[in-house]
């Protein structure tokens, strides 16, 4: 079990209000995603969860249970840090039985859980290394091991990925939604990352400053943005955002078209400029455009086969049903 | 090409560093191991040629060597004991936000900053003298017999100074071996069910442990040469007469410069001993 409410929560540093008062409930098993530019108070959020932070007003409750003043061992939560926090001097078993270790559990249990774990996680023939020894991944791999032997309530992830390389950080997003998967235990994950979000969630949650901006599950984010941040920071590469003539004939302020929701062509379509830069990824190709009329520069995925060149003429029709309209407050109209 | 060249370049340019260094050692040594094999009185008839081994024998037979080994190590000893403890209390102290930190730090270090034997002159004369030093009258205000320190606690006296004096050392060192620790790691530690003892155990300590051994290591090889604070306070009564001690007495007070050389070689040899069991028991930890 692991529903966690937070009721009217805010953090304040000093005189500095780094959580506003926010409302959020986090349902058993989910896998709730936070995320937000640097510094919108992800991590924040996620340390008052967790206990590490104390909170400056309002309740935190898990499973119907006030958690507000309960020191973080006795939540029941397991988090896993961004730099691993694995312990140096202990080996990879001590390391994962050591929560064990502290509940004071016998040794046959622990032995017992560790070795799943183990298996879990591929860490069977690196029981006996220290974390000094062990590659990226696999100090990644001993962290959440060490928050699975609790059998948590929910776990919590810090940017876990943040430290490893583009490859490694592929497969570990796939291991910890198959972990999700195979535990159905909620789970609680902050990214900076876009694409971390959208691949991992059920729920994402998208903060700004932190405000919750939106809450919805990755492809009612990128279907129904609720305003102009969450439209410009879901989706990559980012939504091309039109203010002017052509938007308010259509009775908004910005009118926002993502780069995929736009054919080109080399003969004729609705809107025409100059092709910029071109970044072929053989898959498909981005063309930015300039000279539009329309914004400063527009950008545009097409099939990876499209052979536009730097200065070339390119010709640009929109989807219709895919523009999102937004007023002068940046807010979705429709 | 280049580094073929540079590296003899710098060959020459540091030889007249190592030639001085080797000097400053090599020639000292082997005065101390050529005098021990003479018998030499400067007083009473300066060198009176070859002794062989007697000097050698008569040193370890005095009574006075067994007593002196004993209470070199046990002030080593006693010392590192009490800085070690008391440093790491301290730097988990020091480690905490406080108002005035900054200051506070400072006047920790102060104590390593004063000399020897000024320490060893204040603690004499201002806290342990049996009728005007600050222990004598707060023993008196409690209505207690003063203590004569130096003389009734003479070696736990001499520990003590000698304490007070590194404890700074200590600190000083563990402090920012507590302040490189991942504050990530006492939180996991945290989430993880460990109350603070056990954090402290588990976490802090192994942590510390390689700097313990950095502290225990210098500090020995300073301890053991331990005088000044003997010279002007007990000058080796009371059983303080540690093995440097006894070696300047031989040579000063008795004039024996043969019988002091060879004391002098066998403390080279307890300071061997005493390295070797150290990095046995500590060293260890340095090779991570």
């Amino acid at each position: 079990m692991g529903r966690i409410t937070l009721d009217k929560v805010t953090k304040s540093f000093g005189a500095v209000e780094v959580i506003p008062p926010l409302d959020l409930t986090i349902e058993d098993g989910e896998f709730t995603v936070f995320v937000g530019p640097s510094g919108c108070g992800k991590s924040t959020l996620l340390r008052l969860i967790a206990g590490l932070e104390d909170v400056s007003s309002g309740q935190i409750r898990i499973d119907s249970k006030d958690a507000t003043d309960v020191p973080p061992a006795r939540r029941g939560l397991a988090m896993v840090f961004q730099s691993y926090a694995l312990y140096p001097h202990m080996s990879v078993r001590k390391n994962i039985a050591f929560p064990l270790r502290m509940a004071r559990m016998d040794r046959a249990e622990i032995d017992r859980r560790v070795e799943a774990a183990a298996s879990v996680l591929n860490l069977t023939d690196y029981l006996d290394r220290r974390p000094g020894q062990l590659s990226g991944g696999q100090r990644q791999r001993v962290a959440i091991g060490r928050a699975i032997v609790r059998e948590p309530a929910a776990f919590l992830f810090d940017e876990p990925l943040s430290n490893l390389d583009a490859a490694l950080r592929v497969g570990m997003r796939l291991e910890i939604s198959e972990l999700h998967e195979r535990l159905t235990t909620t789970m609680i994950y902050v990214t900076h990352d876009q694409v971390e979000a959208m691949t991992m969630a059920d729920r994402i949650v998208v903060l700004r400053a932190g405000h919750i901006e939106q809450v919805g599950s990755p492809l009612e984010l990128y279907r129904t943005p609720r305003n102009l941040f969450v439209a410009g920071f879901i989706g990559s590469p980012r939504m091309n955002f039109i203010e002017g003539e052509l938007a308010r004939r259509v009775g908004a302020h910005t009118l926002g078209i993502r780069p995929e929701h736009i054919a080109v062509s080399d003969s004729g379509g609705e809107w025409s400029g100059t092709v910029g830069v071109s970044e072929h990824l053989g898959s498909d190709t981005m063309f930015h455009v300039h000279g539009t009329g329309l914004a400063e520069t527009i950008t545009v995925r097409a099939d990876g086969e499209v052979g536009f060149k730097h200065g070339d003429r390119i010709h640009m029709t929109p989807r219709p049903d895919a523009m999102h309209r937004f007023d002068a407050a940046g807010l979705r109209i429709g | 090409m280049a580094t073929r060249h540079s590296r003899s370049a710098a060959r020459l340019m540091m030889a007249p560093a190592v030639i001085l260094l080797l000097g400053w050692m090599l020639v000292p040594l082997t005065m101390t191991l050529w005098f021990s094999f003479r018998k030499y009185l400067p007083l009473r008839g300066g060198d009176l040629g070859w002794a062989g081994l007697e000097n050698y024998s008569r040193f370890v037979s005095s009574s006075a060597f067994w007593p002196s080994v004993q209470a070199t190590l046990i002030i080593v000893g006693g010392v590192l004991a009490i800085t070690v403890c008391l440093g790491i209390l301290l730097a988990l102290l020091l480690d905490q936000p406080m108002w005035g930190q900054g200051v506070v730090r400072i006047l920790v270090i102060a104590p390593f900053f004063v000399m020897p034997t000024v320490s060893a002159l204040v603690w004499k004369n201002m806290f342990m003298d049996p009728v005007n030093g600050l222990f004598a009258h707060l023993f008196k205000a409690f209505g207690a017999e003063p203590v004569s320190w130096l003389s009734q606690a003479a070696l736990p006296s001499i520990i003590l100074i000698v304490s007070w004096q590194w404890l700074p050392f200590a600190t000083l060192i563990l402090l920012t071996a507590i302040q490189s620790l991942d504050r990530e790691q006492l939180e996991a530690a945290e989430m993880d069910g460990a109350p603070p003892l056990k954090r402290f155990w588990h976490i802090i300590l192994p942590h510390l442990s390689r700097a313990v051994t950095v502290v225990i290591l210098i500090q020995t090889i300073f301890l053991l040469s331990v005088f000044a604070e003997i010279f002007v306070t007990t000058q080796g009564a009371f059983g303080t007469r540690t093995l440097t001690y006894l070696i300047f007495q031989r040579v000063l007070e008795s004039q024996n410069v043969g019988l002091g050389s060879a004391g002098g070689v066998y403390a080279i040899i307890l300071a061997n001993i005493v390295a070797l069991f150290l990095m046995r028991i500590v060293g260890k930890n340095l090779d991570r």
